[in-house]
């Protein structure tokens, strides 16, 4: 069913206020990753509010939709998400990285109701995923596992070990989204050299090498709301393989200074920084 | 605790531990629709071949991949299954051990890792085979359980123990045939220490396979006149603090004996124990910090220290 303009608002505007909570909490916190969970926000608004069967009520439901951050270091965009969603108050993200606090640096699901798997040493979201799908098979339940992976995250081997068994045992309720946002944690030089925040994406590409373990491939934009959702649900509908949606993001999506400069991955910010970042998100707010 | 006594003497009949774990595998999946095996394409050499032929709707092949291997294991663990791992102890305890920390145990999922082929004793295949850490490693991470079982009855008990329990396991297991010990109606209490052999003189503490070249030992110091006091140590962890001081303190002299290297296993907890609970002059008999090599089962132990002589003959320099 497509989305009404409304819901489309609706969700355009919780997508700001996620960025807006990122950027407060980051700055609260002293520490904290900002362009994955900005190249990340509008999809994980969409899969909150709108994709996912889940109940933010009764997050230990059997049948609800799984969701694994590969890419744990945007931790605090999933803990936004969660939050505005109506897991936890609000108010608790203020506790991020605080001692004692249910919001980890890295998503722990040994605290947190509503998160579904641990993670945080890269490239090891996609096996428990296809583990659930494994589980939802053998327990004849219907629930859909969507797993975010990074293309740095991509980088480590046990992704492509995951992706050749899912491939195998044709496992069509389980969906992979990558952030393909083109920057890592330093990464590659350019060849004009290391000026202006600029890196090399690694060489890579990631519809060929997807659809050569046997997996749907569906290329979205991550920031087109209604694209994505709608990308989600043919990968949800497509039988007999997994899908992965390749989806192209700016890391750093969304605040003019953080927008494709690698150094803005994690540092701290400002509060200089933070009154920059709450006009640019009030500024767009008023456009919708 | 004190230590359960369970006198032991060994039997004629020789049962290679893997075959009991191929066997229990069957068994616990008619018990529990929740159990299914995970194999990293060696069931054949670990005996879980009998699930993949007996019930192949339980058993699931993940190809050479252990690191997917384990996180596919914490999801299934996560929505209420109970997987068991079946692949070499050197792949499960070294390939996959970031993966076993960060999604099995800090969640604290129920996953069983069964090391097949652990020790010296891995049927020729040499120092890449051989895993002599995976007590030292296992039992320095949180929530782990670590076990260690004797025979083959052992290992039964100990997996319908393991499956019952609500973490993580590891159950370090032996290739060959080797005597049996328990009896058939023996139950595997997680964290119990067993005194399998009364006496006064020296207390020798073992764990696994060893544990029945300890018992050879005891005849040989019985021939001296020496009395040795055997006590089996088939869960490293949570180690029983209490019964080791104690069982240290009835003769005042202890040695320990394990296929496994001297540092961090059971050796090391033991010294770990006694240095705060009970000094007792000791000795360590186990693998003194090298790699192995392949040979035959009865020249490894006889390079590298491990016999009934050589357990024997630690005891005879402490009196």
């Amino acid at each position: 069913m497509p989305l009404t303009s409304t819901r489309l608002t609706e969700l355009k505007r919780q997508a700001i206020h996620l960025r807006r909570l990122v950027v407060e909490s980051v700055h609260h916190a002293g520490a904290g990753h900002l362009g994955g969970p900005m190249s990340a926000a509008d999809m994980l608004v969409s899969l909150y509010f709108e994709v996912m069967n889940i109940d933010p009520e009764k997050p230990h439901n059997t049948d609800r939709d799984r969701f694994i951050l590969s890419k744990g270091h945007s931790s605090i965009g999933l803990y936004a998400a969660l939050a505005l969603r109506g897991y936890f108050p609000i108010e608790e993200l203020k506790t991020f990285d605080a001692i004692d606090s249910r919001l980890q640096g890295h998503p722990d699901m040994a605290v947190l109701p509503g998160i579904d798997m641990s993670s945080g040493s890269l490239g090891q979201g996609l096996s428990p995923g296809l583990g659930m799908a494994l589980a939802a098979r053998f327990k004849k339940q219907s629930f859909h596992t969507w797993v975010m992976l990074g293309d740095g995250d991509s980088q480590e081997g046990q992704i492509w070990e995951a992706a050749l068994v899912a491939g195998r045992y044709q496992l069509d309720n389980l969906t992979a989204i990558l952030d393909l946002n083109g920057l890592q944690q330093y990464g590659w030089a350019t060849p004009a050299g290391y000026g202006e925040g600029a890196r090399q994406p690694p060489q890579d590409n990631p519809v060929a090498r997807w659809q050569s373990f046997g997996w749907n491939t569906i290329e979205v934009d991550g920031h087109d709301i209604e694209q994505f959702i709608d990308a989600c649900q043919q990968a949800k509908a497509h039988r007999d393989q997994p899908s992965i949606l390749i989806a192209h993001t700016t890391k750093g999506k969304g605040i003019s200074y953080m927008e494709n400069d690698f150094n803005w991955h994690s540092q701290p910010v400002t509060a200089e920084n933070l009154k920059q970042a709450q006009d640019e998100l009030a500024a767009q707010e008023a456009t919708l | 605790m004190t230590a359960h006594i369970l006198p032991l003497t060994i039997s004629d009949k020789r049962v290679a531990q893997r075959d009991a774990f191929g066997n229990t595998l069957v068994e616990l999946i008619d018990r529990d629709e929740r159990v299914y095996v995970l194999d990293g394409d060696l069931a054949n050499s670990t005996k879980a071949d009998k699930v993949s032929r007996e019930r192949p709707e339980h058993f699931l092949q993940m190809g050479i991949a252990e690191q997917n291997m384990m996180g596919v294991a914490a999801g299934m663990a996560s929505c209420g299954l109970v997987p068991w791992l079946s692949s070499f102890a050197c792949f499960l305890v070294n390939r996959d051990l970031d993966q076993l920390r960060v999604v099995v145990a800090q969640p604290n999922l129920p996953v069983k890792i069964a090391g097949a082929y652990s020790g010296l004793l891995t049927g020729k295949t040499g120092k890449t085979h051989q895993e002599v850490a995976d007590i030292a490693v296992l039992r320095a991470m949180p929530n782990m359980t670590v076990l260690s079982p004797a025979d083959a009855v052992e290992v039964r008990a100990a997996m319908l123990a393991a499956n019952d329990s609500e973490g993580p396991v590891y159950i370090r297991m032996t290739r060959d045939a080797e005597p049996v010990v328990f009896s058939d109606d023996y139950t595997f209490k997680i964290g119990q220490v067993i005194t399998v052999r009364e006496g006064s003189d020296i207390t020798i503490f073992s764990t696994g396979a060893q544990t029945v070249r300890c018992l050879e030992a005891a005849d040989l110091l019985a021939v001296d006149g020496v009395s040795a006091h055997v006590v089996h140590v088939p869960t490293i962890k949570p180690l029983d603090a209490e019964a080791i001081a104690q069982a240290a303190g009835k003769t005042g002299r202890v040695v320990t004996a394990e296929d496994h290297t001297i540092i961090g296993g059971l050796g090391g907890a033991v010294a770990e124990v006694l240095g705060e609970l009970q000094p007792t002059p000791m000795r360590r008999v186990g693998i003194r910090d090298t790699f192995g090599e392949s040979a035959a089962n009865e020249d490894l132990l006889q390079k590298y220290g491990l016999t009934p002589a050589h357990v024997a003959q630690a005891a005879r320099e402490l009196l």
